[in-house]
């Protein structure tokens, strides 16, 4: 069990866009990798880079304008190099995607039914009508949707952004993938229905071994959900390394920044702390550590030279000078 | 013996103007289209009899899950939407026999910050334009010549800079639009602010810069705050007392250290229980809520909460519990209560 599979090997990704405004460099250079059954956490303010490098694996971005670089093993196939039609086959088969808003994420003319069937008919051709109902109902039963055979006939507007976000879990894992990416799949729902879906992904994930990608802003969610975890800022990986370390330890002062940032009962009253400033805009990268704006602990040298991402004593990659 | 009366009756005349606002027994019902198939109207009971009042200088904190009627209640102490019935008093006045006019007038004292900074800020309109706005509508407040300077105050007091005075709503990022809109309610010296969910759609750092300069605002101007949120840390960070809310009625109420640490309501439990934290030293016990929310056009008898709740008896599906004062300004509404 020590020696799990690496399933997912990311290797020097960038991914640019070439705008109006100028080279918007909004990953840059980050390697990562998910084992097999492995739960990941990509956490990061918005605008850090974190849906573009799902998106970049799942070759969802168009080029032009996006141009990517270095490569994305999945098994034995690089990502980055097979053509959109085999990227086809790949997608929803073997890596799959919740998304953030799921009641936009279906098409609201077309039951959820039809559109659970209509998924399963496209990856399995031949497959008759009636079985796929069948499917679809298995499916929806396999989410925890109450009353399934009522329920397919429902439009997406009639039912809850709970509900909904089971129907995207169900038409994401119905071909069984080996990676599901949920990209911030609780954001937009209640905390007790968030706690509902993040215990049905974990049920779901203990089925099949599948290996997950858990993409959110939420430092709670990771922390309940996640084994290992990356920290991202401004397209750059800042730390790396076990979840539970990661959060009860921070290397970075930027990690230590946002979990500082979190009301907790102990401060009640006192000031929060805050980080001073804002993300830097990607066009205007500042030199040196991208976070020196903002940073405290600012030293000359943040000022003037990147921090290589590097291993610190307990495992774990941090990107600062000082760690 | 007639001093005893005099100071009885400053006594009770200070108690009285330290409510800033008095909402009694709030009531809105959304009449529903009319199907073929039914002959009456279905109505959704929003606000189901919610009484609470706000003392000056304090901050309300709003709980509860989507639907639950947060917003419904924050729209009708604004008249936005109109409440069906009850009273809202502000200083003692009921706004919602105000005519139009008094109304208008009353709107200055009583602001509002939206969730989403972004469309409720013009983007045609600069942000000078859009801080002075409210003076060009209430033209005693400011006179014209000092608007530049007062502007430019506001946007000190709200951690903005003098020179972005002339510049768009989209130049700015979220966090800083929601300054904007903060600067905007403070415009017109208001005495309640109600922010409905103002710091959901920020990051972590942000959430943190908008909560302290609110709590700063609040200790410089003494200002009243009702602040709706989902978030529960978030809540218990700000906020003095705390309401939650379940299917449009407060099912428990109380000071901040009474909700959070010793909560009665199952409910209540279930919320705390289901955010996630970031302790890894606590062990979670998961008071889960399986199920979701029920119709509010069809309410189940009894209890609003007995389809979801762990303690369900006999007698919650029958009866409908009342709000009983639990301990001192602390009250619920749960037949457990009761019993114990």
């Amino acid at each position: 069990m020590n020696e799990q599979k690496i399933i997912l090997d990311v290797k020097n990704l960038s991914v640019q866009f070439k705008t109006l405004h100028g080279l918007v460099k909004a990953v840059n250079d980050i390697s990562f990798d998910l084992k097999k059954g492995e739960t990941l956490g990509i956490l990061g303010e918005s605008g850090s880079g974190k849906s573009v490098t799902v998106s970049a694996i799942l070759g969802l971005l168009e080029m032009p304008p996006a141009e990517i670089t270095g490569n994305i093993y999945f098994d034995t196939i690089n990502l980055t190099k097979i053509s959109p039609k085999e990227m086809q086959t790949l997608r929803g088969k073997r890596i799959s995607l919740i998304h953030q808003d799921p009641v936009s994420s279906l098409n609201p003319l077309l039951t959820v039914g039809y559109q659970l069937c209509e998924m399963l008919k496209v990856h399995q051709p031949g497959l008759s009508q009636s079985d796929a109902k069948k499917k679809a109902i298995e499916l929806m039963e396999k989410v925890k949707i109450p009353s399934a055979k009522e329920r397919i006939k429902s439009y997406p507007f009639e039912l809850s952004g709970g509900m909904c976000q089971r129907i995207l879990i169900a038409l994401a894992i119905s071909l069984e993938p080996d990676i599901l990416i949920a990209d911030e799949p609780t954001t937009a729902l209640d905390v007790t229905v968030q706690s509902q879906i993040m215990d049905l992904l974990q049920e779901l994930k203990s089925y099949s071994n599948m290996s997950m990608i858990l993409i959110t802003h939420d430092i709670g969610l990771v922390a309940e959900n996640t084994t290992e975890t990356l920290v991202m800022y401004a397209g750059k990986i800042f730390e790396k390394g076990p979840t539970e370390k990661i959060i009860s330890n921070p290397n970075h002062p930027y990690t230590q920044g946002l979990i500082d940032s979190i009301p907790r009962d102990q401060k009640k009253g006192e000031k929060l702390f805050v980080i001073e400033g804002s993300p830097p805009v990607l066009t205007k990268m500042p030199k040196g550590c991208p976070f020196h704006t903002r940073c405290k602990m600012k030293k000359e040298i943040c000022v003037n030279e990147t921090p290589l991402l590097k291993q610190s004593n307990d495992s774990r990659l941090s990107a600062c000078h000082f760690s | 013996m007639l001093v005893i009366l005099v100071n009885l009756m400053e006594n009770m005349k200070t108690k009285q103007n330290n409510k800033i606002l008095e909402v009694d027994n709030l009531v809105k019902d959304f009449v529903l289209k009319q199907k073929f198939s039914s002959n009456s109207p279905g109505i959704l009971k929003a606000i189901n009899n919610v009484s609470f009042s706000l003392n000056k200088g304090e901050t309300l904190g709003i709980v509860g899950e989507s639907g639950c009627g947060k917003s419904t209640l924050a729209r009708c102490i604004l008249r936005l939407i109109e409440p069906t019935k009850g009273s809202v008093k502000f200083l003692g006045k009921n706004i919602l026999s105000m005519p139009k006019e008094e109304m208008r007038q009353l709107r200055k004292k009583i602001q509002i910050i939206f969730q989403d900074p972004f469309s409720t800020l013009n983007s045609k309109m600069s942000v000078g334009k859009i801080i002075s706005e409210p003076w060009a509508i209430f033209k005693d407040i400011v006179p014209k010549k000092d608007w530049d300077k007062k502007i430019k105050n506001l946007l000190i007091s709200v951690g903005l800079n003098i020179e972005d005075i002339d510049r768009f709503p989209h130049q700015f990022s979220g966090g800083q639009q929601q300054r904007i809109g903060i600067a905007r309610a403070l415009a017109l010296n208001p005495e309640v602010i109600i922010c409905d969910e103002p710091v959901s759609a920020l990051d972590v750092s942000i959430q943190a810069q908008i909560i302290n300069l609110l709590k700063e605002i609040q200790s410089k101007t003494n200002i009243s705050l009702i602040f709706i949120s989902h978030d529960l840390s978030v809540v218990r960070h700000i906020s003095d007392r705390v309401a939650v809310m379940y299917f449009g009625e407060f099912v428990e109420f109380g000071n901040v250290n009474q909700i959070f640490q010793n909560p009665k309501h199952p409910y209540t439990q279930a919320l705390l229980s289901a955010a996630p934290t970031v302790d890894f030293s606590k062990k979670k016990e998961i008071k889960m809520l399986d199920k979701e929310p029920p119709s509010q056009i069809n309410p189940p008898t009894g209890c609003p909460f007995h389809t979801r709740c762990l303690y369900k008896k006999d007698d919650c599906v029958l009866t409908k519990p009342d709000l009983i004062k639990i301990d001192n300004e602390h009250w619920g509404s749960c037949h457990l209560i009761k019993n114990s």
